[in-house]
């Protein structure tokens, strides 16, 4: 609330304490911040499930740069062999888990981290479109939320090499090839993103950079941003109607509640519910059944040895079925340039989503069949895309049904459902707002 | 409509299980028996870390295995001076590539590594070391079923005895070894048993402390939601 800035200082009651805050707020805008953005931040009071998301990201992002900061004091990015003829960086992993005090569980919470990162951020996302909390005026929030998601999927395939495991070491060199399929200018330029004809101890150095401290600096920067807007705008609900149309005497809307208390301790129960969840996985399931930690990144990497199958972390799978969906040349270009740009658009369409829909409502609450439909449809394909993902090419239903046309139409209806919806969300059948949020 | 949905999410689950092809026998679950550990670790020793290293792993890591420094200083330690070492090979990897055209991989993880949708690592690992078999056509006169044209002869030969391919092309025993079949059983169950400690020798341990974990959570949840409810029973 960029209004409220230093709107009005705290002043002491004479206590220690208070001549402190009295002395901070002269210089620095701490009350103000405080109430701006928490104790005079009015939420929604009708959040429900779907809002604990935003917080538990938070929450794991936290989790994530505490460990990281714990496990770069011991991890060395070297892909050259030690004594035994195991790469350093790999070794200085299993040093990590074995040799460090407690440092197996920095390491899972860190690898569980990251894959928490993904479905807290993807149920948040999908709260977004339940709810229509992309549109007028939070778009910039739905913007910067977009740039967040771009930024998480670049340092997740970013540290994913550090471990210097055969999955680690195979799914880069995937990855970095598909640049190289860009015309003209693809071949040098996957040289030099790898800094090497092949991914290798530079490939390696770099990432741990990109990783550690550049993403990590845009990601916060960003997080920022999507705070600072979505304060500035107001929470959206699960009703989709604007709480700021009915104020109060003192202009504070009728169906808002400061965040905190309410919210903070609203939040408290989601974190520990979440805590739970996640600790089950850390203390007994850390490898996620091969999901979260997978079984052939415990192989050190070799460049000899091609895996027989090389399949990214799952929360990457929907994007790669889009990629391995293209297999067309067009314009006699490379069909891998084509499954680049799929994957690259299956993201950025997302930005655009504020500007396709035209419902005259936001939430599902008040929206009508043909939405709903379209969207349980659009669930359903991004988790089978998911599926195919992991999966060899040449993997069909049940033994008979072949997978790659499948997973063509579904990726067809992923941009289809995107594409065609300033169409279908107007023509769509629509109950009435109400003026108040409902409990 | 949710019924629908909760088939369909769980669709490629039961998709994925269709698609299994490989058998593996179930390796029995040895974690919780010392002596199992220990008798795994002797033979461990004494076949496997001849030509594999378990570099990840110090020596005195074993005395969790009920051990004391001594014992396993006296009946354990071949190759290593200090307690504190790591369970090397003699040989160095690059002499070891030169002798046997490969250097044989650590074994630090392979109870991990070698975990996939046919089973766990310790089921491969159970079902490798009892599916070797007599065959001419290799170098080391040697072959495996699951493991087709595999480098590595058979090394716990003497106690299984020498199988052949049947007609139907299933495992038979041909020549005996030292051991019955259910005592060889019990051999490889030990080792596979102790390969998994080594895979994650806090395995247990992480457990024991995830139980204090949850039942900390557990009492938390309990203040959280009752201070959430304190707050919140005015708002309507």
């Amino acid at each position: 609330m960029a209004a409220n800035t230093n709107f009005e200082k705290y002043k002491s009651d004479g206590s220690l304490q208070g001549n402190l805050l009295e002395w901070f707020d002269a210089r620095f805008p701490a009350t103000s911040m405080w109430r701006g953005h928490l104790s005079e931040y009015y939420a929604p009071k009708n959040f429900n499930f779907w809002y604990f998301f935003g917080s538990l990201a938070m929450l794991v992002l936290v989790i994530q740069i505490l460990t990281g900061i714990f496990l770069v004091m011991h991890y060395k990015p070297d892909a050259s062999l030690n004594a035994n003829g195991i790469p350093v960086a790999f070794a200085s992993v299993e040093y990590i888990m074995r040799d460090v005090p407690w440092g197996w569980l920095i390491r899972y919470m860190h690898s569980t981290g990251a894959s928490a990162f993904f479905v807290v951020v993807y149920l948040h996302m999908f709260r977004g479109m339940l709810y229509g909390s992309y549109r007028q005026p939070r778009e910039l929030v739905w913007i910067f939320g977009t740039l967040i998601f771009l930024c998480l999927m670049a340092e997740a395939f970013m540290g994913y090499l550090l471990p210097w495991g055969q999955m680690s070491f195979w799914g880069a060199q995937v990855i970095v090839n598909l640049f190289s399929a860009i015309p003209l200018i693809g071949e040098p330029l996957s040289i030099w993103i790898r800094g090497d004809f092949v991914v290798g101890d530079a490939t390696l150095n770099r990432f741990f950079a990109f990783h550690v401290i550049a993403v990590p600096l845009v990601l916060l920067g960003l997080v920022a941003a999507h705070i600072l807007a979505l304060h500035e705008v107001g929470s959206n609900n699960p009703d989709g109607v604007e709480i700021k149309k009915r104020k109060d005497v003192h202009g504070n809307p009728l169906d808002g509640i400061p965040f905190h208390p309410y919210y903070s301790v609203k939040d408290i129960v989601g974190v520990v519910v979440f805590l739970m969840v996640f600790s089950i996985i850390v203390f007994f399931a850390p490898e996620g059944g091969g999901y979260f930690l997978e079984y052939n990144n415990f192989l050190p990497a070799d460049p000899l040895k091609t895996p027989l199958h090389i399949a990214p972390v799952w929360y990457f799978t929907p994007y790669y079925s889009l990629l391995r969906a293209m297999v067309w040349p067009l314009f006699g270009i490379d069909a891998k340039f084509w499954g680049v740009v799929a994957m690259g658009a299956g993201v950025v369409i997302l930005a655009f989503l504020p500007w396709l829909d035209r419902s005259p409502v936001k939430s599902i609450r008040y929206r009508g069949p043909i939405f709903k439909t379209l969207l349980t449809l659009f669930v359903i394909s991004f988790f089978l895309l998911g599926f195919l993902g992991t999966q060899p090419p040449s993997y069909a239903f049940f033994g008979v049904i072949p997978s790659a046309p499948v997973a063509q139409v579904l990726s067809a209806y992923y941009f289809l459902y995107f594409l065609t919806m300033p169409w279908w969300s107007r023509i769509d059948k629509y109950k009435p707002e109400p003026d108040r949020v409902t409990m | 409509m949710k019924k629908l949905l909760t088939a369909l999410l769980f669709a490629p689950a039961v998709a994925l299980a269709a698609g299994a092809a490989v058998h593996l026998d179930k390796a029995p679950d040895v974690q919780n028996d010392q002596a199992a550990l220990q008798s795994g670790a002797r033979t461990f020793v004494n076949y496997c870390l001849n030509c594999h290293g378990a570099s990840f792993v110090r020596y005195n890591r074993l005395t969790e295995l009920g051990l004391t420094e001594q014992q396993v200083k006296e009946n354990l330690m071949f190759t290593a001076d200090k307690i504190g070492e790591a369970m090397r090979v003699a040989a160095r990897p690059e002499e070891q590539k030169v002798w046997l055209g490969a250097a044989p991989p650590d074994l630090s993880l392979v109870a991990r590594a070698r975990a996939s949708a046919d089973g766990s690592g310790a089921d491969w690992l159970y079902t490798y070391l009892r599916s070797f078999y007599v065959d001419d056509k290799r170098p080391t006169g040697w072959n495996n079923t699951l493991f087709a044209n595999v480098g590595m002869p058979h090394v716990l030969w003497q106690l299984q005895g020498q199988q052949v391919l049947n007609k139907e092309h299933k495992l038979e025993l041909a020549v005996p070894g030292t051991l019955s079949p259910a005592e060889y059983d019990k051999v490889v169950g030990d080792l596979v048993g102790f390969m998994v400690w080594l895979a994650e020798p806090d395995a247990g341990f992480r457990k024991r402390v995830g139980l204090g974990v949850l039942a900390f959570l557990v009492v938390l949840f309990g203040f959280a939601y009752a201070m959430k409810k304190q707050f919140w029973k005015d708002i309507k």
